[in-house]
This record gives structure tokens, sequence and C-alpha cells, in this order.
């Protein structure tokens, strides 16, 4: 029988589950948490918040990012918005009603007590960001205004703009820049992590590069907080920023830390087509113009008229058509799903005939187009930058792409991983999104992790231990510097033939092909033994130019990219064992007649955490039951 | 289409540093400056010679990462763009398109096309935040914010950071960078209680990173990717000189 994983979560009424943990964790004294030494990895909307208020707290907090400053963290591209259950609208929402939504998107793979505490913890975050100073979109009467995001009926969106991430991010990034002056945080910019250090079991630091010097630092700690974000990037072409990695969470999967769900990625419907073979990334367009936009393509396969000559009568809203009460506004892997199916059916639109429309005509009729430009204005003028088209004249061309990670390090209601003393937050986790993520809710749960949960879990686990003092000479943390020279030094003596973008490439496409939008056992069988060829391929034929004293991004690059080339194969393993459909998973054996997804609650109501295993014998998954004891999984209906 | 790249290149902060002229071929009009950037560090590399270095991320012209100096212009010859957003359309075929780093006495140059920023976070911590505390906020809708106002701080607030109104500037001010965040948080109401402790400071930040003074040129408006104007840099000599009178007479 497979081993099982506990949640550790407070039993008793969902509504006063965190309320109850809250009281029963263990306080550190004023005094004593100067004494105690923080690391937090990755400064976007996680990490910077959960350094801040820690240091608020009085511990001291060493924080490293990747970039040249923590403003940089790819949180700053969220674009639509945020999700609080405030009820301003009086449409009827409630924190019931927000936990519903949330739990219902994620298809029932996430975890009942979490997602409860997302939605009441949703509010605060609101709360505290307006104190902060960040510019959310206001009514004539100065009051929040909202607006509507997939996967809900209610309006719950706070939003500026377009630009929601980046204005939540400096929020949080002024917090820090707050607690860096007051000498609570050392912030160490241009550094990234590449181990973790683990000592008596438990997370005492990391082996950092510093990657402009090139020297290698041991960063030891009490604890340690990795807010590290999602790997959407082992897909090459994906909305995620170019330097975002999955090294970090996976340097501490093999280090012993669980990862749940690798196979739970969103692709996002609405992304601007690839538009030729020299593309180096995917640029989102908010889900926020699905609000205005209405999304179609000819009824008939082949038509090439250009979109304003094609008549209503021959033109399919094909998401209005089959979702009518929810409409363009279905959540993203229903909308992505029905993408590719009418792609699929020859009626895509485009080179390669793999986009549709997003038309807002209508609403530029409706509404005038100054109004338009005031709520995504934005957005317009980067779509224009990049495409050549004003989209209040042309029809916008959208097409799916790879954007969020569900799936990340396993962690327990105190968002403590496997290993004792290491806690993830943010999209790093895998934890409150289930099988799919809806819109807005992402900037939530880095915030409410950020902000709140962590700063008082972290304390619960301090109080609890007594942690011996380690240096950064200590016997382990030189070992590990050594392995991790060691590493980077094979890394540049294959002087073979082929880059590391070249196989991230190869990679992309084969985990694109068969661990994408639609899955199935013969398409994962085979991936799993390509990518397996590809990492060996890699080894052998890889080649970096340069030394590891210097600033070497080429080195970088190919770290990262031996690391997707092993997550790669373990989310074609987490897919292909998960015999269901659920949320972004979809299994082609396993759908309704409909061509929706079929879930099977019976067998796969569950995480699945997987572990290296034993020598030669693979990954082995440690299995997390879900139990739905306020809300019982019900048929997932957007019609 | 055909373009030459004429780059700098600079091993290090100690390095003379020098143009070399690259040369690429079948290049299509929508792919962008930085993607043919790519392109040129995936040959240079599978020839085992080191690639150029050079900061980018979101490619989508919000994280701020990007800055090359594109013909002499910060972020080059597109209005309200970032570098990443300029695509090769921008420029004629088989011409030459120079890149530099952001030259400026602040901005000390780490590689290539690469600089150090961080001068600019320096200034955040001197006081470019509200003091509020994690959980002791009152409710959202406590104080109502104008309309009008939200959407003038946001515009201040739109500001990512990227430091190409300094290279701008002949004198390397950071003006516009300052007076947008002292814009920003001088509107709101929550930014009140520490709106003069924070104009001072952030001056006087500025002034110990090594940033010039504005002198009014105007360059820097027009190299804003943001499209972030002139009139923060009034706001921002207003509030120091209300604040300095205020200690003054105080």
């Amino acid at each position: 029988m497979t081993a099982q994983l506990c949640a550790n979560a407070p039993a008793g009424p969902l509504a006063s589950r965190w309320q109850r943990r809250r009281a029963d964790l263990e306080l550190v004294g004023p005094t004593r948490r100067r004494r105690h030494h923080l690391l937090v990895v990755g400064a976007g909307l996680a990490g910077a918040s959960a350094a801040a208020s820690l240091s608020e707290f009085g511990y001291r907090v060493r924080c490293l990012a990747f970039h040249d400053s923590p403003r940089r963290a790819h949180s700053v591209a969220a674009q639509g918005g945020i999700n609080a259950a405030k009820n301003y609208q009086n449409d009827g929402d409630s924190i019931e009603r927000l936990f519903h939504d949330t739990l219902k998107g994620g298809d029932f793979r996430a975890r009942e007590s979490n997602v409860y505490r997302l939605a009441e913890l949703s509010v605060r975050i609101i709360d505290h960001a307006v104190a902060q100073g960040v510019p959310f979109a206001r009514e004539y009467g100065g009051h929040l205004a909202n607006r509507s995001f997939g996967g809900a009926l209610v309006s719950r969106t706070f939003y500026a703009r377009g630009l929601t991430g980046q204005q939540l991010l400096l929020g949080a990034y002024q917090a820090l820049a707050k607690e860096e002056s007051a000498g609570g945080v050392t912030m160490l910019a241009r550094r990234e992590m590449l181990d973790l250090l683990v000592v008596d079991g438990r997370a005492r630091g990391v082996i950092a590069r510093d990657l402009v010097s090139g020297a290698l630092e041991a960063h030891v700690a009490d604890a340690v907080v990795l807010a590290t974000g999602g790997y959407a990037n082992v897909y090459f072409l994906s909305t995620n920023a170019k330097a975002s990695n999955a090294t970090a969470i996976w340097r501490a999967y093999r280090r012993g830390a669980a990862f749940a769900n690798p196979g739970f990625v969103q692709f996002h419907p609405t992304c601007l087509p690839a538009a030729g073979t020299h593309q180096a990334k995917l640029t989102l367009m908010s889900e926020s113009l699905r609000n205005d936009g209405r999304v179609w393509v000819p009824l008939r396969a082949g038509d090439d008229r250009s979109p304003e000559d094609i008549p209503e009568s021959e033109r399919d809203y094909f998401l209005e058509r089959r979702y009518p009460s929810y409409g363009n506004l279905v959540p993203r892997d229903v909308a992505s799903r029905a993408v590719k199916a009418v792609c699929d059916n020859g009626r895509g639109i485009g080179p390669g005939a793999r986009s549709v429309y997003l038309d807002l005509a209508d609403a530029v009729q409706r509404l005038g187009a100054d109004a338009l430009r005031e709520r995504y204005g934005n957005l317009f003028e980067m779509y224009e930058h990049l495409t050549g088209d004003d989209p209040l004249r042309v029809a916008m061309r959208i097409a799916p792409a790879a954007h969020y990670t569900m799936g990340g390090l396993w962690v327990d209601y105190d968002l403590m991983s496997t290993i004792p003393g290491l806690f993830v937050i943010g999209e790093a986790n895998f934890s409150d999104q289930g099988a799919n993520r809806l819109g807005a809710s992402a900037l939530m749960q880095g915030l409410a992790d950020g902000y709140f949960i962590l700063p008082a879990t972290l304390g619960g686990y301090l109080a609890g231990e007594r942690l011996v003092p380690i240096g950064e000479d200590g016997a382990e943390a030189v070992a590990a510097v050594a392995e991790v020279r060691a590493r980077l030094e094979k890394l540049l003596a294959s002087k073979g033939r082929r880059t590391a973008t070249d196989f991230h490439r190869a990679l992309g496409r084969v985990l694109g092909d068969a661990c994408g939008i639609e899955r199935s056992h013969v398409g994962l069988t085979r991936a799993i033994n390509e990518v397996a060829a590809l990492r060996e391929a890699f080894w052998e034929d890889v080649t970096v130019p340069g030394g590891d004293r210097e600033l070497n991004q080429e080195l970088e690059r190919a770290g990262r990219v031996a690391d997707f080339l092993e997550l790669g194969e373990l989310m074609c393993r987490d897919a292909l064992a998960r015999e269901e459909s659920c949320g972004c998973h979809f299994r082609v054996e396993h759908q309704t007649e409909d061509g929706e997804a079929r879930r099977d609650d019976g067998r796969f109501a569950h995480v699945a955490a997987w572990t290296p295993g034993a020598p030669g014998r693979g990954p082995e998954p440690l299995i997390e039951p879900l139990a739905f004891e306020t809300m019982p999984p019900s048929e997932r209906s957007y019609r | 289409m055909k373009i030459a790249l004429r780059i700098w290149r600079q091993r290090d902060p100690y390095d003379t540093g020098r143009f070399v002229r690259y040369d690429l071929d079948q290049m299509r009009p929508e792919t962008t400056l930085l993607e043919a950037l790519d392109v040129l560090n995936e040959g240079l590399v599978a020839r085992g010679e080191p690639p150029v270095a050079f900061d980018s991320d979101c490619r989508e012209g919000i994280c701020g990462a990007c800055g090359l100096v594109v013909d002499g212009r910060p972020h080059g010859p597109v209005p309200g763009a970032t570098t990443c957003l300029v695509t090769l359309r921008a420029f004629g075929d088989g011409g030459t398109i120079t890149l530099e780093p952001f030259r400026t006495g602040a901005f000390p140059i780490v590689r290539d096309l690469v600089v150090d920023r961080r001068a600019l976070d320096r200034v955040v911590q001197a006081g470019g935040y509200v003091s509020v505390r994690t959980g002791s906020a009152p409710e959202a809708n406590t104080i109502p914010v104008e309309r009008d106002t939200a959407d003038r701080a946001l515009d201040a607030a739109a500001c990512i950071g990227c430091g190409a109104c300094v290279a701008a500037c002949p004198n390397g001010s950071a003006a516009l960078f300052v007076g947008a965040k002292l814009t920003h948080l001088g509107l709101l109401p929550q930014g009140q209680p520490e709106r003069a402790r924070r104009a001072r400071a952030l001056v006087a930040a500025a002034d110990r990173e090594g940033f010039g003074s504005c002198t009014l040129h105007g360059e820097c408006e027009a190299a804003c990717p943001k499209r972030i104007d002139v009139s923060v840099i009034a706001r921002m000599n207003r509030e120091y000189l209300s604040a300095a009178f205020a200690t003054w007479w105080s």
C-alpha cells in the first residue's frame, strides 16, 4: 500500500479552523525572535510579503533574488486582478461563495481547509494593499471598483487597469524596502539558489551562486522559505518570464521534499499566438478582456476572409454556444480545451490555423473606445507594439499557452514541506488551486501565504524546535558547496555541439504534445522515454562557453534546463498515473460524451506527492487523501 | 530581412570595452529586437563564444529588466515601448542597429549590456513607502479616494524602475523616478502622514547615490516607456520645498 501524507489541518467546523490553529500555535518571544535567522528565497509577491512581515515580527531575514532588484519578479506581470470576498457589489458574494467557486474551479482536487482559509484572508489582503497605497480602480464615489473574472457569477475582482500584479508587487517591494531600511531584512540580489542545505533532517540553509562574481555561498538559517514561483517555463514557450525556473524547488525535491501533482499545469486561453521560429516566449492578454470580448471562429473550415468581412451568421461564438450560462467567462481550462477543439476541427485562424478571434467590436459599440481604453489601455498598447494591429479596429488573434502550475512542492496546512523547517509559499507550493486555478486567484494566494499565513505558522515551528547552531563552514555546508561546484564544472566541461536552448526547445515540443492541454496513455508513455533520451543527450552534447567565476548567463540557463529535463519526466509520470480527467488535466480516455472532463472521485480524490524513491526504482508517490466534509464534489458544469 | 547589430562588448567593469559588429540574416519583421539578440547568442554559444550579456525577463514591458540604448536612445525608437517590445519592423531592411548599455555614473556596467541599477532600490529604501504593519489596516472602503486622484496616482505608480530616464538625462538625474514615487504616494490619503519626510529623504538619497540634478531638459519624459511626464518633477520640487520650509519654520 502507498504511504500516506497528513495535512495536519485542525478539525472542527471549517469556518473556525484557521482561528483555532492560530490560537494553538506556540509563540516565540520578542527577544528570541531577534536571535532567529531566516532565509527567504525569491522576492515576488509571496517572498517579498513574507520577508517584510517576518522582519516586522523581529526576525532577522535574509532574502535572495536572482534579479538585479526584487521589483522585477514575475508577479509584476499579472494583469487582470485579485479576488476578494468583500461583496462590495452586493451581488451575493461571501467567503463561503469564494470558497465554493475556488474549490469547484479547482475541480475538487484542493484541500478544503486551505481553500476556506484563503477565501477568509482575501478580504484582509485588500485592506492591507489599500493601506500601502496600492492605487486600485475606484468608482466615482471614491469606493473600490470591481470586475468579473472567469468561473464566477459575482463581481469580486479588484484591479488597477491591467497593472494589478505590478501594483501589488510594488506594495510588497516597498514593504521590503521599509524593512531593509529598518535593518531587519538583508536583500541579496543576483543570487540563485542551487541547493538546499539539510542538517539532521531539517532545512538549515541554501547554497547560492552570486551571479555576478560566480562565487558559491552557503547561507545558513533556522528555517528556509521558498517563494520561487512556478515551472511553466518547462514548456520552453510559456507566458512566464524568460528566467522563471524550477531549480530551487527541484533541488529541494532532490533533497527530500515531496513534489505534489506535478502534472497540473494551466494553459491560458488568451495569449498572443507564436509568430515564427525565433519566438522566445508567449505574451499573455488578460482574462479580463473576456468581460468585454467575444471569442469566435468562422463556421466554415478554411474560411480565410478577414474577420470584418465574415457576417454574423457565418461565425461560431463557440464558448457562448457550448456554455450558455458562463459564456465567454468559463474558467481557463474549459476555454483552452474549447479553443483546441475548434482548431483541431480545422476552424482555427491565422498562420498554422491554431488561433481564434477575441473580438471587441460589440463592446466598442456598446461602451465606446474610450471606456475600453480606460479599462485595458496598456494591454491594447502592448498588443499593438507586438502585432502592429489595433484591437479596437481589428479582432485580436489569441491562442492558449502554458501559464501557471498548480503543482509544486507539497506543503501541510502550515505551509511546511515534507522536510521540517522548509516552508514553501506562492506558486512554488501546490496547495490551494486544485487541478485548475481561477483567474485573479494567484495574487490572492501569494499574498495570503506571505503576509498572513507563513509569518504565523513559521513561529509555531521555531517555538517547538531546539535547533543547534550551525556555521557556514560546517561539514554539511562544505559538502553541499562541493556538490554544486562539481555540477557546474560538469556543465562547463561538456563541450558538445548543441545549446541548452536547443535542448529546452526540444523538451518543450515533447511536453507540449504529450503533457499539454490533452494527455493520453500512449503519448505520455512515449514522452517519458523521449525526455529521458533528451536528458542523456544533454549531458553528452550540451555546450556552455565561459567559466563559473564570472557573470555567465549561459551557465545559468544550462543549469535550469538540466533541472527542467528531470522535472519534465516527473510531470509525465504524474499525468500517466492519474487515470482520470480533472480541471486542466485532461486524459482523452476519460471524458464525457460532450467532451468534458470526467473525474474519478473513487480512485483519485487525492494529492499525489512524488518522492525520488529508492535508488534504481524511480519516483514514487505519497498519497494525501482529500476529504470533502463541507462541500461534496459535484459535477463541474459551466453550461 | 537582414540586419547588422553593432554591440558594446565589455568583459567586466575594468575592461575598456568596444563595439563588435554581427550580421543576422533571415530575420522577420515581427521578431523583436531581443529575440534577434537571442538568435545571435544561440549562434555564438554553438560556436563556443561568449554570448552577449543583457538583462531581460518578462518581455512584456512591465518588469523593467531590459533597457538598452538603441541607436542612441534608451529603449529605442518606438515611443511608449520598452526595448523588449520593439520589433524589427521599426528598422529598415539591411540597416545597422547600435546597442549600448545605459550609460550613467550611478549605474556601473557589469558586463556587456548589463548594468547595476541597485541605486534606484536604495532611493526607495530611504522612504518610498507607507509605513504600515501587516495586519493593522482598516477596512479598505473606510477612506474614499477620488477616482481621478486614484487614476493620477496610478499613472505615476506605473513606473517600472528601468532607469531609462536617468540614462536619457544629460545630467544623469533620477528626478523623474523620484518624482513618480512622490506623486504616487503624495496624492493618496494613505501617503499623507509621511509626505514631508518622504520628500526630503528621497531627494537626499538620490543625491547620495550620485544622480545629477534636474535642469529640465525633458529628455526623461521622451525616453520613459510608461509615458510618465515631467509634471511629476514639478510636484517633487513643490513637495521638497514645502517640506524644507516646514522644517525651517518649526
